[in-house]
C-alpha cells in the first residue's frame, strides 16, 4: 500500500488495520452560500491524537465532518479544497462517500446508539448493517475485542443480549466508541465524546484514547482545554473574526507548545481565558 | 458573583410567606354537580322539561356555582382554575354520551343475534329467519386485507421518500398538498373512479369485484399511511442516521435497517388506524363490490359482499320478514365493530413488541 497512488481500488482494498495520516490543503467549507470554515491547511500525523479547540461556533464540528464526508449529509453543504488521506483525495468525483466513511469512523458528542438493538448488536451494527456475513464465533470475537478496545467489556459481558440504551450516558458513549471500532476504521473521529459526561465517564473515555492512539489516527473536539492537553500530541486553534464571519484555523503545533508558548497572541489569549 | 447582603435594619413587614391559603374541600366540584344536578331536576320535576334541558341546566348550574364559591373561599385564579376544569370535564362527558349510547344500543341490539350459526352460514337460500355473515365476513376481510396489501408499501415508500429523499424540495411539497388533497375525496368518488377504471379496462359496464374495491379502499387508506407514516419516519433522531452513515452504511440500508425498525410501532398504529378507517366504508363497495348472498373467495371474480353493504341491504330491503333481516343488521354492525377493536388491540400489542426496548 504505498502512500501517493491515487488509486481508489487500493483505498477500497485496503481492510488491514493501518492508521493514516490527513493532509488538508486550501479548504473551504460551505452551508449553502455561507462560508462557515476558510483556508484551512493543515496537516494531521498518523497514530496520534490531535485536539481541534476553539470558541463555540468557529467550525471545529464543521471541519471535522468534512474528514469523513459526513459534512455533505446537511441539506446545501459543499466543500472546496482538498483532503487527502493516503493518497486519495477524499472529495475527488470518483471517490464513494459510503468508503471513505467506512475507513474514517465518527464518536458523536451526544451519545446515540441504535435503540432497536441489544448491546452486542449494537458494536456489531457497522457489519452487520453492510450485510457482512460473520460466523457465530467472529461476531463473538468482534464484540469482545471492540468492547474491551472501548473499555467497556467488564461492565456489560454479563448482559450483552440486553437493549443498548439501558446503559448509562458514559456507558452508551463507550458502546458507540466500540461501535466506531469495530468495523476497523484507519481513523477515528470524535466530536465532543465527553461534553455529555461526567468526570469519572470521561476519564474512562479518555483513558480509552490512550491506549487507541497506537492503532488509530484520531482527532478529536473538545471545549475542554485541559482535556486537550491530556489527551492530543498537537493541538490545532480554531477562531473566527466575527459573528457571520468565516472560522479559520489560527495556530496548529504541538500541544506542549501550544499551552505553554504558542505563535499566535490570539491563541494564548483564548489557553490563558483572557479571550477576544 | 454572589454579595454579601448588608444585614437587614428594619425587620420585614410579613414575617412568612403567605404560601397557605382557603382552599375548598377535595370533593367540592362532585358535591356542587350533585346540588346542580338535583336542583335542575327539582326545576325539571316543576316545569315538564326533558332530559337534555335538565342536562344543560344542570351543567350551568355547576359552572355558575364553582365558579362563585371558589371564588368566595379561594381565590381569583382558584376559581378561573375551576371554572375551566369545569369546562373540560363536560365537553368530555358531552364527547362520551354518543360513544356510550352508540356502543350500547348496538350490543343490545346485536349480541343476541350473534352464535355459532349466525358465524359461519351465508345468506344463500334463506329467506326470513336463521343465515348468518359468513359471506359479508369473508368479504370484508378479503377486501381490507386486499387495501391493506396495496396501500401500505405504496403508502410507506412515499413517506419515505418525502422524509429521507424530498425533504424541503419542491417536488415533496407537492406531493404533500396531493395527499392532503386525496385525503378529502369522499367515498362514493373512490368508488366511482375504481368502477371506471375498471369498467373501461376490462369493457364491462356492470363489472363487480372484490379487488376492485380493495382498489377504491386504497384510494382512501394512502393518504392516512402516507400522513401517519411520515411523522412517525420525522421523529426518529437525526442522530441515528448520522451514527449509521459514520459507519459506512449506505444510505437505503441506514433506512431500511435503523429508521424503520426505530418508527415501526408507529407506523403499525398508522396502518391499523387507516384500516379501521376504510373497514367501514359503504359506498364505494356497493358500487365496485356489488353484494351477494353466497361466500365469494375470490377477489378477482364475481360480486363479493361485505358487511357495512350487508347492513345497508339488510336495512334498506329487508323483505319479507323485515325483523329477522334488521336483527341481522344488528349483529352485523356489533361484529364490525369488535373488529376494528381487535384490530386496535393488535395494533397496540404489535407496537408494544416492537417498540424499542430501554432494558430497565
Amino acid at each position: 500500500m504505498s502512500a501517493g497512488t491515487d488509486d481508489r481500488a487500493s483505498f477500497e482494498r485496503n481492510t488491514d488495520l493501518m492508521a493514516k495520516s490527513i493532509d488538508v490543503s486550501d479548504l473551504n467549507i460551505f452551508y449553502g452560500s455561507f462560508l462557515a470554515v476558510e483556508g484551512v491547511n493543515m496537516t494531521i500525523p498518523a497514530r496520534s491524537v490531535t485536539a481541534l479547540i476553539g470558541p463555540s461556533g468557529c467550525g471545529k464540528s464543521t471541519f471535522l465532518r468534512t474528514l469523513n464526508r459526513m459534512h455533505e449529509v446537511i441539506p446545501g453543504a459543499r466543500v472546496e479544497g482538498k483532503v487527502v488521506v493516503d493518497g486519495n483525495s477524499l472529495y475527488d468525483p470518483t471517490i464513494d462517500p459510503v468508503e471513505v466513511r467506512r475507513q474514517v469512523g465518527m464518536v458523536f458528542q451526544r451519545p446515540n446508539p441504535f435503540p432497536t438493538m441489544s448491546i452486542a448488536d449494537n458494536v456489531l451494527a457497522g457489519l452487520r448493517l453492510n450485510n457482512k456475513k460473520l460466523k457465530k464465533s467472529e461476531a463473538e470475537d468482534v464484540v469482545e475485542r471492540s468492547l474491551k478496545g472501548a473499555n467497556l467489556w467488564n461492565e456489560v459481558k454479563d448482559r450483552l443480549g440486553k437493549p443498548g440504551m439501558g446503559l448509562s450516558g458514559g456507558q452508551q458513549q463507550r458502546l458507540c466508541i466500540a461501535r466506531a471500532i469495530a468495523v476497523r476504521p484507519q481513523v477515528l473521529l470524535m466530536d465532543e465524546p465527553c461534553s455529555a459526561l461526567d468526570p469519572i465517564s470521561t476519564s474512562a473515555i479518555e483513558d480509552l484514547i490512550h491506549e487507541l492512539r497506537t492503532d488509530y489516527t484520531i482527532v478529536i473536539v473538545t471545549h475542554n482545554m485541559q482535556q486537550a492537553a491530556r489527551v492530543s500530541e498537537d493541538t490545532a486553534f480554531f477562531n473566527l473574526a466575527g459573528a457571520g464571519k468565516p472560522g479559520r484555523l489560527i495556530e496548529m503545533s504541538p500541544t506542549k507548545k501550544i499551552f505553554s508558548n504558542p505563535d499566535e497572541e490570539a491563541t494564548e489569549a483564548y489557553i490563558s481565558g483572557r479571550f477576544g | 458573583m454572589t454579595t454579601t447582603a448588608p444585614p437587614p435594619t428594619t425587620p420585614p413587614a410579613t414575617p412568612h410567606l403567605p404560601l397557605r391559603s382557603a382552599r375548598l374541600p377535595r370533593s367540592a366540584p362532585a358535591l356542587v354537580a350533585v346540588a346542580s344536578l338535583a336542583a335542575a331536576g327539582v326545576l325539571a320535576l316543576l316545569l315538564g322539561w326533558g332530559i337534555i334541558a335538565w342536562a344543560v341546566v344542570a351543567g350551568l348550574l355547576h359552572l355558575v356555582a364553582i365558579t362563585v364559591w371558589s371564588r368566595a373561599v379561594e381565590n381569583p385564579r382558584a376559581a378561573t382554575d375551576r371554572f375551566v376544569t369545569s369546562l373540560i370535564w363536560m365537553a368530555l362527558i358531552i364527547a362520551f354520551v354518543p360513544l356510550v349510547s352508540l356502543l350500547y344500543i348496538v350490543v343490545e341490539n346485536g349480541a343476541g343475534q350473534i352464535d355459532g350459526q349466525f358465524l359461519t352460514y351465508s345468506m344463500r337460500n334463506v329467506v326470513g329467519e336463521g343465515g348468518g355473515i359468513y359471506h359479508s365476513l369473508v368479504g370484508t376481510l378479503l377486501i381490507t386485507l386486499g387495501a391493506t396489501v396495496i396501500s401500505v408499501p405504496i403508502g410507506l415508500m412515499t413517506s419515505i421518500y418525502l422524509v429521507e429523499y424530498g425533504a424541503r424540495s419542491k417536488v415533496a411539497g407537492w406531493i404533500r398538498f396531493l395527499v392532503d388533497v386525496m385525503t378529502g375525496i369522499p367515498s362514493i368518488v373512490a368508488g366511482l373512479f375504481a368502477f371506471a377504471l375498471f369498467a373501461l379496462i376490462f369493457n364491462d359496464p356492470g363489472i363487480h369485484f372484490g379487488i376492485g374495491g380493495s382498489v377504491a379502499l386504497s384510494l382512501l387508506m394512502i393518504p392516512i399511511v402516507v400522513r401517519s407514516a411520515e411523522e412517525m419516519l420525522k421523529l426518529v433522531p437525526g442522530d441515528l442516521r448520522e451514527a449509521s452513515y459514520a459507519l459506512g452504511v449506505p444510505k437505503w440500508r441506514t433506512i431500511v435497517k435503523v429508521v424503520i425498525p426505530t418508527a415501526l410501532p408507529g407506523i403499525i398504529t398508522g396502518v391499523t388506524l387507516a384500516v379501521s378507517r376504510v373497514i367501514g366504508e359503504t359506498a364505494p363497495l356497493l358500487i365496485i363490490a356489488g353484494s351477494t348472498d353466497s361466500s365469494n373467495f375470490n377477489l378477482f371474480g364475481g360480486q363479493m359482499s361485505t358487511l357495512p353493504v350487508f347492513i345497508y341491504y339488510s336495512y334498506t330491503q329487508p323483505g319479507l320478514n323485515p325483523e329477522f333481516a334488521q336483527g341481522r343488521a344488528w349483529g352485523a354492525a356489533l361484529v364490525l365493530i369488535v373488529i376494528v377493536m381487535l384490530l386496535n388491540l393488535l395494533a397496540r400489542v404489535l407496537g408494544k413488541a416492537f417498540a424499542p426496548k430501554t432494558g430497565r
